[in-house]
């Protein structure tokens, strides 16, 4: 089911890293896809698969990694291409930004170096006229002084002011698909409102589809139009932000949520998920979340759980859900 | 009802020389913590929030005498300890521990558990191996790991679990005051609500009095009963948690507050957006620190630095506007 209007789908991708100690799975049957204009959030804490989930789509994995399942963009399989073709599309129709602006920026070259470079290579521009563009891009960002920025080392700029940078230089070709792995982690909180508003603003003028991945739920509520929360390398639910926010299926989600110290709430108590996040290579057998979760049940502790469609574009990994189906008559797949 | 006062800072000073050139010379300086004034009561926990170079981890380090103040003066239990020399102030070494925000880095990785939580009795106690060992296990046990983890390394423990490793080394001597830099930051949210948990019972039990240093709004309000908000080495509001989240006054509250992204989806936010940098603490501005930023800015605020005044019965603010 190709639909006209995503720009991205994610089916049944896999990856495996070889190690000493045998394969390790990072991801498990993950599936989603982004539609043109929309935010989808990827939500996770450490080692969940998120990040590597992006990596793939990038086709950026190292290669002691193996990847399986399919990712199409635009209608084409990602994985089934060559180095070479994937090359054209990353940096041109496919843009990344990650967590740490710095290191992500060559301290070497001047601003404006790195910003004209994607517009001679991709858009080839000559020098002037990349070099008039990446001004305006830099503007367009939100960087005071633009022509004065061009010529300064990424060193002599704050790290909200690097992250800019680094939005302006994914933006340079006009990507359909923008992946924003945590960009705003490292910066301050109202550093962080700016940026996130910018992504925000610039995703209405350009149209293009946003995926972001972040552990913060108050980041996602503000962001997102679809959600996928990430369990120990699997896709535990998917729903809309509304949904997902007022009615969370999976036990895991809901821990989540609650775990969370609210900011406006004084009535609040901490509710913790106990336990701790299981390591690759050592998951439980059954559902991966069990030994945390309260409503385990003992199938939960040998049968891993088939996604089960809980509502109107509302899936969840969890065997609750069969009973749900019963209510909604929907669909169960893989 | 008030307890009695633990600690106590008069306009206390921490400036950094920045020193440049060939010859080394002191070409400015950087005011981490400038004039800060400020009262710690038993058992209680002050949340101190700011964002990056505020200098509220440098206030931590200054308060226990990690670093020596430039000016002003601090008191502990009543006693001047703002000059007294490293040997003078042994006695008050284990009264005042600290967590870090990495505990992976602060453990040392060649280092068996039960050793590294050990050293600590070993230079303040008089306790023999066997009691020492005893005391040991009791921490663990404390801080919710097992006997056996005693000969473990570092590198077997999630980060949570590292977590509550440093801070039982920070209970080894029981202290009364504990400075908490960002303890749960590094660590997953499923996880951080049980640590923050452990850090609430254990003052229960032992009266702790905790600096609690943080950059999270939402956890601050859980855990603190006073709050202080700071911005480039100054103190901007002083407020008991309930009344700040209420009733911020200061503008650069308000804004931390407004900031924070909220789990609702779909909220109308009318969010106040900051606009610019944080100022470099080494050229800090003149007046209110806060003028570059703050979208209620008069003329004053540009020339002269507002002083410390008291809004409400515990409530502190700086600010010239309100």
């Amino acid at each position: 089911m190709q639909d006209q209007n995503s720009v991205l789908e994610v089916e049944g991708l896999g990856v495996r890293f070889r190690t000493e100690e045998g394969d390790v799975p990072a991801v498990q049957g993950a599936s989603f896809s982004v539609q043109r204009g929309e935010v989808l959030c990827i939500v996770g804490e450490s080692g969940c698969g998120k990040s590597i989930t992006s990596l793939s789509v990038m086709g950026l994995l190292p290669d002691s990694a193996k990847a399986e399942g399919s990712i199409r963009f635009d209608g084409n399989d990602l994985l089934a291409m060559s180095q070479e073709e994937i090359r054209q599309i990353r940096g041109n129709e496919v843009s990344m930004i990650f967590q740490e602006p710095m290191t992500s920026l060559n301290p070497v070259f001047t601003v404006g170096f790195q910003v004209m470079e994607p517009l001679v290579i991709h858009r080839k521009l000559s020098k002037r006229e990349a070099y008039e563009e990446a001004v305006r891009l830099l503007e367009q960002v939100g960087i005071p002084d633009p022509r004065k920025r061009m010529e300064q080392y990424p060193h002599e700029l704050s790290g909200g002011m690097r992250q800019r940078v680094m939005i302006a230089i994914a933006l340079s070709c006009q990507p359909k698909l923008l992946i924003a792995d945590e960009p705003t982690t490292a910066l301050d909180v109202t550093i962080q409102a700016q940026i996130l508003d910018l992504i925000l603003k610039l995703k209405e003028e350009t149209g293009m589809g946003v995926v972001l991945i972040t552990h913060d739920m108050g980041v996602v509520a503000e962001t997102a139009d679809r959600v996928v929360v990430m369990y120990a390398g699997k896709v535990v639910e998917e729903a809309d932000a509304e949904t997902l926010f007022q009615d969370p299926k999976h036990p895991y989600t809901k821990g989540l949520l609650r775990s969370m110290p609210s900011v406006d709430d004084e009535t609040y108590a901490l509710e913790p998920i106990p336990g701790k996040l299981p390591k690759p290579g050592e998951m439980p057998q059954g559902c991966p979340f069990h030994p945390r979760c309260d409503d385990a049940m003992d199938r939960c502790r040998v049968e891993s759980p088939r996604v089960f469609t809980v509502g109107p574009g509302h899936t969840s990994r969890c065997w609750l859900g069969e009973e749900e189906k019963q209510n909604h008559a929907g669909k169960s797949v893989g | 009802m008030p307890e009695k006062v633990l600690a106590k800072l008069e306009n206390v000073k921490k400036y950094y020389p920045v020193r440049r050139g060939l010859l080394n010379r002191v070409a400015g300086q950087v005011k981490a913590v400038d004039g800060v004034s400020l009262v710690l009561h038993n058992r209680e926990t002050l949340g101190v929030v700011g964002e990056s170079g505020c200098g509220k981890s440098t206030l931590g380090r200054t308060l226990l005498r990690l670093e020596k103040p430039t000016e002003g003066r601090l008191y502990f239990n009543g006693t001047d300890i703002s000059s007294l020399s490293a040997r003078a102030l042994q006695p008050f070494r284990n009264k005042m521990q600290m967590i870090f925000q990495d505990p992976f880095a602060s453990l040392n990785p060649r280092q068996r558990i039960g050793d590294a939580l050990e050293e600590p009795l070993v230079i303040h106690t008089q306790l023999n191996r066997e009691e020492r060992r005893e005391r040991v296990m009791g921490l663990l046990e404390e801080v919710g790991l097992r006997r056996d983890h005693y000969d473990r390394l570092p590198h077997e423990f999630s980060g949570g679990q590292r977590q509550r490793i440093g801070i039982a080394r920070a209970l080894a001597l029981n202290p009364s005051l504990i400075v908490c830099d960002e303890p749960v930051s590094a660590l997953d949210v499923s996880v951080q609500a049980q640590v923050l948990k452990l850090l609430q019972s254990l003052q229960e039990k032992h009266g702790l009095t905790y600096f609690f240093i943080s950059h999270d709004l939402g956890v601050v309000r859980h855990l603190c009963d006073r709050v202080l908000i700071m911005y480039l080495g100054q103190t901007m509001e002083l407020a008991p948690v309930k009344e700040l989240y209420k009733n911020p006054v200061h503008p650069y509250t308000e804004a931390l507050l407004s900031a924070i992204p909220r789990p609702v989806p779909g909220r109308k936010r009318e969010r106040i957006i900051l606009s610019g940098d944080l100022p470099s603490p080494a050229k800090p501005p003149k007046g209110c620190p806060f003028h570059t930023r703050c979208p209620e800015a008069m003329t004053v605020c540009k020339e002269i630095r507002p002083e410390w005044k008291e809004v409400a019965p515990g409530h502190q603010v700086a600010c010239h506007v309100r």
